[in-house]
């Protein structure tokens, strides 16, 4: 089965694999939590000091809550479109996407990366490419947790 | 209220976890799945009663990342579904988390129009 310049093919190839893990850098994991942590931490401040002031104005905590992610998402787009998002989002990974912002921030950077298709089949279908997933998943299992409730009551 | 330093606390936390899963399963989870796991998993711990304890303790570190979407999304279905029963099932969810939603697609929209890909 093996003839001797499979197996050397093989080697080879194996070296090469080790050379390039050697070559490519180690991802810090220990630096990336703490960017991820701090990052993450200080817009959920950001979004707590919003709510907090509305809170203090006599707004319910719902509203308050809806208006600083609306708030949020105006800031991280924005953001986006200037180009500085993505650059903390190099440095802080999942700080940058796992807090609202980074939602609209792939929602804003998928679409613009396809601006040349059009405005309609271009930037107005692209805007989902994330979004779309992210709903759908959302919407499915919010309508399967009513339907249990549903039958159980 | 709670206080800003215990939103910096539960956030932070919640943003560690979605990094560590990330620099374990390089380059097989992106950023993509995060945004669609961190939803799907808030939507099911809220469904399961999980969730709420979280945002008590946290605040905005627990409603700002986007599992705190899928539990608003939860929430709303199950208040719609004790007022209208089948139909709130359907509607609650969008309802609860209609601001956010159009928000996102009509600024994500007009700022891609607006701007240009950097790069």
């Amino acid at each position: 089965m093996h003839t001797p310049e499979q197996k050397i093919k093989e080697i080879e190839k194996q070296e090469y694999e080790d050379l390039i893990n050697q070559a490519k850098p180690k991802p810090n994991l220990a630096r990336n939590m703490v960017w991820a942590f701090v990052v993450g931490g200080l817009i959920c401040m950001l979004g707590q000091w919003m709510i907090n002031l509305m809170l203090s104005r006599g707004i319910s905590l719902a509203d308050a809550s809806s208006a600083t992610s609306c708030i949020l998402i105006f800031l991280a787009a924005l953001f986006t479109g200037l180009g500085y998002y993505n650059e903390l989002g190099q440095r802080a990974g999942a700080g940058s996407i796992v807090p609202i912002t980074g939602f609209a921030n792939a929602i804003v950077a998928s679409a613009l990366e396809y601006k040349r298709e059009g405005y309609i089949f271009g930037v107005g279908a692209r805007i989902f490419s994330v979004a779309g997933p992210t709903l759908v998943f959302g919407f499915v299992i919010a309508v399967l947790v009513g339907l249990i409730r549903v039958f159980l009551s | 209220m709670v206080p800003l330093y215990m939103a910096f606390l539960v956030g932070g936390l919640l943003c560690v976890i979605g990094q560590i899963i990330m620099d374990a399963t390089k380059p097989t989870i992106t950023p993509g799945h995060i945004l669609v796991g961190y939803i799907t998993g808030g939507a099911i711990l809220s469904g399961l009663g999980l969730y709420q304890p979280l945002v008590n303790l946290g605040g905005a570190g627990a409603t700002v990342p986007l599992s705190g979407f899928g539990h608003l999304l939860v929430q709303g279905t199950l208040k719609a579904v004790e007022q209208k029963g089948l139909l709130g099932a359907f509607s609650g969810g969008v309802e609860a988390a209609a601001a956010g939603i159009t928000a996102a697609i009509v600024f994500g929209y007009v700022v891609a129009v607006i701007f240009n890909p950097k790069g």
